[in-house]
């Protein structure tokens, strides 16, 4: 156990270490006391409020299941959608010529400025305008636009970082042969640039699943989060037991996703065949979907 | 086109200025929670490591909105929490900057994390070679160089929380986002002009702060 910050321990440090450990246990159970203290005064903790969960499918059925199913159709839509988009714009950037870089660069660059809950409100406010788009099936439509605006410019970053992290000699050795700009691109880069950023995009899949929970507490869109109203009311006020339950199932189903994206950044990395570079999820979770104006390759490469 | 400005029906300022009030809160609130969650995470006690990774996996894959909602829902409506705060509107706020804390904290705390770690071990080893003792090690060799590293993330990590403030719009915070749908649903025929204009305020927020902090960071990087 070497690490930047401490040695590895002799004996008076780990006699030091055993104090630390149970000075904290102490501080975390008193604090879990108290909270359970509370919770049991405020009526949360009766075994009614959380068994329906266990005991009544129907919870499960006619709330849950369903609000689960919107919530990763908003988000298999907005994947699938913002994925060629974003990919044209990250090309877009790239381009030689001036125009059009500067119109994919401006694009990218204010979508990424904005908050997504800005484009989400927006959208539904013009398509109940300028459509008819029915208004039950609106906050559906208005989620997937304001998560595909965002999510095509941060994948346009993520293809731009994964084109710029291929070494310069392939696209040299592309044009020894005699390859034309196009050729070059999508025989050459894209292909090597798709198994670079694939940890990245997967790990992008947990934003935008987060990101449909604000159709549900803004825009009336029938996702998992807002399904809490409807249990509560029908459930007895067990506000704590369903948010709890709520939470488990998003961080379940964004633990797999975030899980999925390791294993496959490995993978790659063991084949070895993307030039060694591979897009960090973390790195990528870190930089690219938290960031905003002004991040460029270094930055999302650095992983 | 911009007389529903004039009619002095909308604070426009106002709003932008409690959007700014709760970034800086916010800002400040989980640079230290998500400091001490860094240190617990680099201690050496595996307790505290097992708690600071357990924390940010938890919440770093929870919706912010369900963290938002939840404060209100669980903290103020059904534990009766007030924090304070005496009116519906400070409630309100105090509750989403705890919320804000809560979840940027985990970033921050990231952000840190890979600071320290692009400390080679080797500088360490060295500067114990040398005879520093751990605090000189510590304050002269890896924290120096793992803050100038952290810049870049944080400086991301605090734009994100910027564009994020606007969660607060879903219990109710009078922030930009919540005068935005507003505005959008009474001024149906100026849709365009009243989203450029939110567009363009959080324009002028992000945009110097991330080339402000953009250059500071290449200023002080640790070229290696």
């Amino acid at each position: 156990m070497t690490s930047v910050l401490y040695d590895a321990p002799g004996p008076r440090a780990k006699r030091r270490n055993v104090l630390y450990t149970v000075a904290f246990l102490v501080v975390l159970g008193l604090v879990a006391w108290w909270f359970l203290g509370v919770m049991a005064e405020k009526d949360q903790l009766t075994a009614e409020k959380w068994s329906p969960f266990v005991t009544d499918s129907e919870v499960w059925t006619t709330y849950l299941i369903p609000g689960l199913t919107e919530t990763l159709k908003a988000a298999a839509l907005a994947i699938v959608i913002a994925l060629p988009l974003g990919a044209l714009l990250g090309i877009g950037r790239l381009s030689d010529h001036a125009a059009v870089r500067t119109v994919a660069g401006t694009v990218v660059e204010f979508f990424r400025a904005i908050p997504v809950l800005l484009l989400m409100v927006f959208a539904n406010e013009a398509y109940s305008q300028y459509t008819d788009i029915p208004s039950d099936d609106r906050p559906l439509y208005a989620v997937v636009t304001g998560l595909v605006l965002y999510n095509s410019s941060v994948i346009a970053e993520v293809v731009r970082a994964g084109v710029h992290s291929l070494p310069r000699g392939q696209t040299d050795a592309a044009k020894a042969i005699g390859m034309r700009k196009g050729q070059t691109m999508t025989n050459v880069l894209l292909p090597q640039a798709v198994t670079v950023m694939l940890p990245a995009l997967v790990s992008q899949l947990v934003v935008i699943v987060k990101d449909t929970a604000l159709g549900g507490a803004l825009l009336g869109f029938n996702e998992l989060l807002s399904q809490n109203r409807q249990i509560t009311a029908n459930y007895g006020a067990n506000t704590i037991a369903t948010m709890t339950v709520i939470a488990l199932i998003y961080i379940l189903v964004n633990y797999l996703l975030t899980s999925f994206a390791s294993r496959l950044e490995r993978r790659l990395r063991r084949a070895g065949k993307s030039g060694g570079a591979v897009l960090g999820a973390d790195a990528m979770e870190e930089t690219e979907t938290m960031g905003g104006p002004g991040l460029h390759a270094e930055e999302a490469r650095a992983g | 086109m911009f007389d529903f400005l004039e009619s002095g029906q909308y604070d426009l300022l106002g709003a932008f200025w409690v959007t700014v009030q709760l970034t800086v809160y916010s800002a400040i609130g989980s640079l230290i929670w998500g400091t001490l969650l860094a240190a617990m995470r680099v201690s050496p006690a595996p307790l505290m490591r097992g708690f600071g990774t357990f924390y940010v996996n938890m919440v770093r894959n929870t919706p912010l909105t369900l963290i938002i909602v939840g404060s209100s829902l669980v903290l103020n409506q059904t534990l009766l929490f007030g924090l304070g705060g005496d009116t519906f509107k400070e409630t309100g706020f105090r509750l989403a900057v705890l919320g804000f804390v809560a979840y940027t904290g985990t970033f921050v705390c990231e952000a840190l994390r890979s600071g320290i770690n692009t400390v080679p071990v080797g500088q360490a080893e060295a500067a114990r070679a040398l005879g520093l003792s751990f605090t000189q090690v510590l304050g002269l060799i890896v924290l120096p160089q793992a803050f100038r590293a952290s810049v870049a993330p944080l400086a991301n990590v605090l734009i994100a929380l910027t564009k994020n403030t606007t969660v607060a719009a879903a219990i109710g915070v009078a922030e930009a986002a919540l005068l935005m749908k507003e505005m959008l649903e009474n001024e149906a025929q100026a849709l365009f002009t009243v989203f450029a204009i939110f567009a363009f305020g959080f324009i002028v927020l992000t945009l110097p702060t991330g080339l402000l902090l953009g250059w500071v960071a290449k200023r002080v990087a640790v070229k290696r």
